[in-house]
């Protein structure tokens, strides 16, 4: 019989170790699964975990690849950890990422061409407000018909894409883009834009942003009262009840957070790497995000590398299906495999396995002990 | 099987956990037809001897010997095949079904659903264990149900029976019902192992004890012959003194409960009626009665983590029905619930994050929001310090604590803010005699500083030692309030068991 039981004592080595062996397992099983499709093994890790950083050839195009897909990643993660250390679970990220676009470049457009320094902000502010508002849709049901914050954020998901659909052809299309779906392009309107700081890094005020983020959020966390109060709530509601907290207050500030950190990074891919708003503008970072939330143990500094690991598949990924022509499927398997080694490396973390053999202990009378 | 001598020999039992030694050369001899005690604090390693004899843990090394034949039970299964049975203190029972049906599941040959009725009414007339089968069990009394356990024991024959804490969840009429059957049982010849805190129900029915310490037995007696604080003594290692109540001097009012009413949401909730109490300061108010009949309820209605339905509550001549659990706490109104673990305590977090969970605000253990861990490390070292707290330090989580240990610690936690009122579940629920007796003596300091204090609890020894009033509380209606140093064992018995007038 197998039998799975917590650990009496939970090493901090092995809690430490966790991920890096998730990735290792990953980098050998998915070797395995390369070698069956007839592509060298060593070859495919290599592009994917090593070339995008490292490789003369690749590296010029893949670093700032790196941090542009990174950030938003992080930033949506981040926001989202907060919520799920309370089990409140925001699945819809990718909704308010959209729905944060959409806010901010509307302002932008609607300004344009006017040219003065307060449109930048005022459109980081925007895209603040489009997540949160779109947030506070399931909270506020939530709170008021205890309904279902997962799958009224999901379906708010499919919501905002009719929304960006609609927009993309209809009131944001560009007016110069001969009946072509597509808004005009915010990262050639200088007022809008969101550059690259420093040539060829890829670093836009999005990936400062996203820094900033993770440290802020890291001390706020540990030190502050709404930061205790999270963990307390996921780890022991009764206990937080009585220590008083006010349960909605932190579904609103959960999904508040997760919304707007969604929404601004909505809005710096859309005046940055992406550049006008259309109908592919969401390419599934909202969703990815749950995967780097866990992946980084829903700790800010944990996030912070699980993005950048996150991004280094997706980038190394592509680089893979374009010199090995791996099939696109096969890396998702490959992403798949992280997040499952991931999570069972976890498991072994806090419980241990043993095998009982012989005797039943199925009886009900041991089950009290 | 009515001839004298040893059924059982347990021969220099030793079990070494890796931070503690449970089980140093433990010896015990458990004589035929006698009911034998097995006494000890929290940690005394009464359980691991048990589970051992059960089969549940291996000894490291030791015999054991039952009818002079070398006994090593590969399990709970083999034991209860070789004679040896037991009664848990937590009944492993389904709710859902009838009698008849949890009686058959527990059982580990199948039979004849006739045969087996039969055996049951056999059984259960032989020794006065009176049940009927087709009872939904959700709807018993805890005595009830411990008879279904007691039954599901019996019918495997057994020679040898161990009750864990039998009595701890009964009332004192259910308690005497239980020891009547055992008599009996002893008298046809059953050994039974009697594992309990309570010193006078063992001086009251076993006649041999055996008293643990830190792994090892210190002392085989007759605890008949013996008085309770001896075999206290013996216990603990050391001598202890019993609380001291000091004279009643009952000041102003300052907690006035009206009309309190509370109708749970959910099916399982138990709704409180008409409640109306008066506390003054410098009183205790002890609230008896078994468990599940709105004691929790009670507590978090006072606390502010439930709402009422009706009623009001007057803290000092001030309204604070409306108050949530921290305007509550702020204004000296603190409470300490019975689960420790997962209620008053997180598991996972170390002692000083507890500190934070009600001391956050009355302690200053933040500024503006932020928490400032020094402060509420030094709060977590003075209520270890004040309270005896074994524990590695303030940074140890609290699921690292023993019982006892968790215990004092949360209810340090709450007199270390000098409460105006101390509302308290099951102070010293599972807590070793020492630890109980320095809570309790804790309790009585607060009151005497003038502090109103409701302690409710299902220990009425508990209640009679330290409350100035007692009131029962029975399917969510409070008793009117007696003194309790006016009221006899038969009238606590009735006020418990139900007659409410």
């Amino acid at each position: 019989m197998l039998k799975i039981e917590p650990r009496k004592n939970r090493s901090n080595f092995l809690e430490v170790s966790a991920p890096v062996i998730a990735v290792i397992l990953t980098m050998i099983f998915g070797g395995f699964l390369f070698l069956s499709m007839g592509k060298n093994p060593f070859e495919a890790i290599k592009l994917i975990f090593w070339d995008p950083i490292m490789s003369p050839t690749f590296s010029e195009y893949s670093r700032p690849q790196l941090v542009i897909k990174a950030a938003p990643l992080i930033l949506i993660a981040l926001g989202l950890s907060f919520g799920f250390r309370a089990n409140i679970w925001n699945i819809g990220a990718e909704g308010q990422y959209i729905m944060g676009a959409l806010f901010s470049g509307s302002i932008g457009l609607a300004l344009y061409p006017l040219d003065a320094w307060f449109i930048f902000p005022l459109m980081i502010l925007g895209g603040i407000i489009g997540g949160i508002f779109w947030a506070m849709i399931p909270a506020i049901l939530k709170i008021k018909f205890n309904t279902n914050e997962i799958l009224v954020s999901l379906m708010l998901v499919y919501v905002a894409e009719q929304i960006l659909a609609l927009a993309s052809v209809g009131f944001l299309r560009n007016p110069e883009g001969l009946g072509f779906p597509g808004s005009r392009d915010l990262s050639k309107y200088p007022s809008a834009s969101n550059p690259e700081l420093i040539a060829n890094s890829g670093i836009h005020v999005g990936v400062i942003c996203s820094f900033i983020a993770v440290v802020f959020l890291t001390y706020f966390l540990t030190y502050h009262r709404l930061g205790f109060q999270i963990k307390l709530i996921g780890q022991a509601p009764k206990a937080a009840k009585f220590s008083g907290v006010n349960v909605n207050y932190i579904i609103i500030f959960c999904l508040g957070l997760s919304g707007g950190l969604a929404g601004i990074a909505g809005m710096f891919e859309l005046t940055g790497p992406a550049g006008l708003i259309n109908i592919d503008f969401n390419v599934g970072y909202g969703f990815t995000a749950i995967i780097v939330a866990f992946l980084g143990r829903l700790h800010p500094i944990g996030i912070l590398f699980a993005g950048l690991l996150m991004s280094l598949t997706y980038v190394g990924g592509e680089l893979a299906q374009f010199m090995l022509s791996i099939p696109a499927a096969a890396i998702q398997v490959f992403q798949g495999m992280l997040l499952f080694f991931l999570l069972s490396t976890d498991l072994l973390v806090s419980y241990k396995v043993s095998f009982n053999l012989g005797t039943n202990n199925s009886n009900p009378k041991s089950k009290s002990e | 099987m009515s001839d004298k001598g040893t059924i059982l020999k347990i021969k220099d039992i030793s079990k070494e956990y890796p931070s503690v030694k449970a089980n140093d050369s433990v010896s015990l001899d458990l004589e035929y037809g006698k009911i034998q005690a097995l006494l000890g604090e929290n940690g005394a390693g009464k359980s691991t001897l048990v589970k051992i004899i059960y089969g549940l843990v291996k000894p490291d090394s030791g015999r054991m010997y039952l009818n002079d034949m070398e006994y090593r039970p590969k399990g709970p299964q083999d034991a209860r095949s070789k004679g040896v049975g037991m009664v848990f203190q937590h009944f492993s029972l389904f709710d859902a079904l009838s009698v008849f049906e949890n009686i058959a599941l527990g059982l580990d040959n199948i039979l004849e659903k006739k045969e087996l009725k039969k055996q049951i009414i056999d059984v259960s007339s032989e020794y006065g264990l009176s049940i009927s089968l087709d009872k939904i069990v959700g709807n018993l009394s805890a005595g009830e149900r411990q008879r279904i356990e007691i039954i599901r024991c019996l019918l495997l024959n057994p020679k040898i029976m161990i009750m864990d804490e039998p009595t701890s969840v009964l009332t004192p009429g259910e308690v005497s019902d239980l020891f009547l059957v055992l008599q009996k049982l002893s008298k046809s010849g059953m050994s039974i192992l009697y594992i309990s805190h309570k010193l006078e129900e063992i001086r009251t029915i076993c006649t041999k004890a055996t008293i643990m310490r830190r792994g090892r037995v210190v002392k085989n007696c007759d605890p008949q012959k013996i008085s309770a604080t001896k075999i206290a003594e013996e216990m603990v290692g050391t001598s202890f003194s019993s609380p001291k109540k000091s004279k009643i001097r009952k000041g102003k009012e300052c907690l006035q409960i009206n009309n309190l009413s509370f109708q749970p949401s959910d099916p399982f909730g138990i709704p409180i009626k008409n409640l109306n109490l008066k506390l003054h300061h410098g009183e205790i108010i002890g609230i008896g009665g078994v468990a599940g009949n709105g004691q929790e309820e009670f507590l978090s209605l006072l606390s502010g983590e439930l709402k009422p339905s009706n009623g009001s509550l007057f803290f000092n001549d001030e309204d604070i029905t409306k108050y949530n659990v921290v305007e509550r706490r702020n204004k000296g109104l603190l409470s300490a619930p019975e689960e420790r673990l997962g209620h008053a305590a997180v598991p996972a977090m170390s002692l000083t994050e507890n500190c934070l969970i009600t001391a956050e605000h009355r302690m200053k253990l933040s500024k503006r929001g932020l928490i400032d861990y020094r402060i509420s490390k030094n709060l977590s070292d003075r209520i270890i310090k004040k309270l005896d707290v074994r524990t590695g330090g303030s940074d140890a989580l609290a699921r690292s604590l023993s019982g006892g240990n968790l215990q004092k610690f949360v209810i340090g936690r709450e007199l270390i803010q000098n409460p105006k009122i101390f509302i308290v579940n099951q102070p010293t629920w599972g807590v070793d005699a020492a630890a109980a007796s320095s809570i309790r003596q804790q309790i009585l300091d607060l009151a005497k500083e003038g502090a109103g204090i409701i302690v409710i609890s299902q220990d009425l020894d508990e209640l009679l030692e330290i409350s100035d009033v007692f009131c029962a509380l029975v399917g969510g209606q409070l008793s009117s309030p007696e003194m309790t140093n006016e009221l006899n064992p038969s009238r606590l018995g009735m006020l418990i068991s139900n007659s409410i007038e």
